[in-house]
């Protein structure tokens, strides 16, 4: 199960992995930043992930480190899912493409620096992808106001 | 419309036999307002859910062809754009850009409530109402409207082309239209 590929993985990245949590049969895998593309390419080429489901960011706000980066990954011989998650701080916030792992990578990877503002060093191609090209902000972090930066906040219903 | 047909009691028995008794009089203005308001040629331009209903209106049941209104596929030849939903800051140059390829005379109708006002998307991402933009002529409230009540917008869209004047006038080139 995607413990074995846990435990090949505590053995080739000891010092890197931070956590390991299984949580109703799904194993949540937090790694070093640092490590990020030598472990996706492993899990890749070793452990038989061969797909990247999503990546994805999470705005943590109030916490420290404020964002995570969460790759689902999927074997598709075996049918085994397995979830890697990058702590990253606001002040450094860019972690190492894994497009050069799966090229699928690339726009998601576009899509977490539009919303989020997590940029991907080494990305071919990192531009916006939803919102328009001359959009200023990163509109799901928890402190973009919902109703966009030139508007009032919506006080509630005034009648 | 103002018909008015010769008749031999109005106009004496010699006006009857110069012309006949296949003419109406009316003045230019209605002439041209009716054949405005009668070939409404909508763009053929959806957003989202609205423009199911849209379709709908335009299919057999509702069946807007048999009141002139045929969509077409190119805004070079449409005289109306309707509005059909929700209206992304993206896709407003691309709407601002169909709405400028229109020829004129051209009109607006904003269908529902997101293209009225923004609806229920009070968010960043979202136009509050596509009169920001554009000159809207009628607003089809509803989320989404059903097809009587877009069709209830273009027969409104119909009477305020009819009430429109010196639109004969302004076709040739002699001042402006005065909207209805």
């Amino acid at each position: 199960m995607s413990q074995a590929a846990v435990a090949k993985l505590k053995g080739a990245f000891a010092a890197s992995v931070l956590d390991v949590k299984e949580h109703r049969g799904e194993v949540t895998v937090t790694v070093k930043k640092e490590d990020i593309v030598a472990i996706c390419r492993y899990l890749k080429e070793e452990a038989g992930y061969n797909f990247l489901c999503d990546l994805c960011g999470v705005d943590y706000l109030g916490q420290s480190p404020r964002f995570m980066v969460v790759y689902n990954l999927y074997n598709i011989t075996t049918k085994e899912r397995l979830r890697v998650k990058v702590p990253v701080e606001e002040q450094d916030a860019c972690v190492d493409t894994v497009s050069g792992v799966w090229s699928t990578a690339n726009w998601p990877e576009r899509e977490c620096w539009d919303l989020m503002g997590i940029s991907f060093a080494g990305h071919p191609d990192l531009r916006r992808i939803l919102m328009p090209a001359d959009w200023e902000g990163h509109p799901l972090r928890k402190d973009y106001p919902l109703q966009g930066p030139g508007r009032e906040p919506y006080q509630g219903r005034l009648s | 419309m103002g018909v008015n047909h010769a008749t031999e009691q109005a106009s004496g028995a010699d006006y009857y036999n110069v012309l006949g008794n296949n003419i109406m009089t009316t003045s230019l203005d209605k002439v041209v307002n009716w054949a405005r308001s009668r070939s409404l040629w909508p763009m053929t331009f959806g957003l989202a859910c609205c423009a199911i209903e849209m379709m709908a209106t335009g299919a057999a049941r509702f069946d807007l062809d048999r009141m002139g209104v045929l969509f077409r596929a190119s805004p070079r030849q449409a005289d109306v754009i309707i509005i059909a939903g929700t209206v992304t800051h993206k896709m407003l140059p691309v709407i601002e850009t169909v709405y400028e390829q229109m020829p004129e005379p051209k009109y607006v109708i904003a269908m529902g409530a997101c293209a009225s006002s923004g609806g229920v998307f009070d968010t960043y991402s979202v136009l509050q109402g596509i009169d920001q933009v554009l000159p809207v002529d009628v607003y089809v409230p509803g989320c989404p409207p059903r097809p009587e009540g877009l069709l209830y917008g273009l027969i409104k869209l119909q009477e305020k082309i009819m009430r429109e004047r010196n639109s004969f006038g302004a076709a040739i080139g002699a001042g402006k239209v005065i909207p209805g």
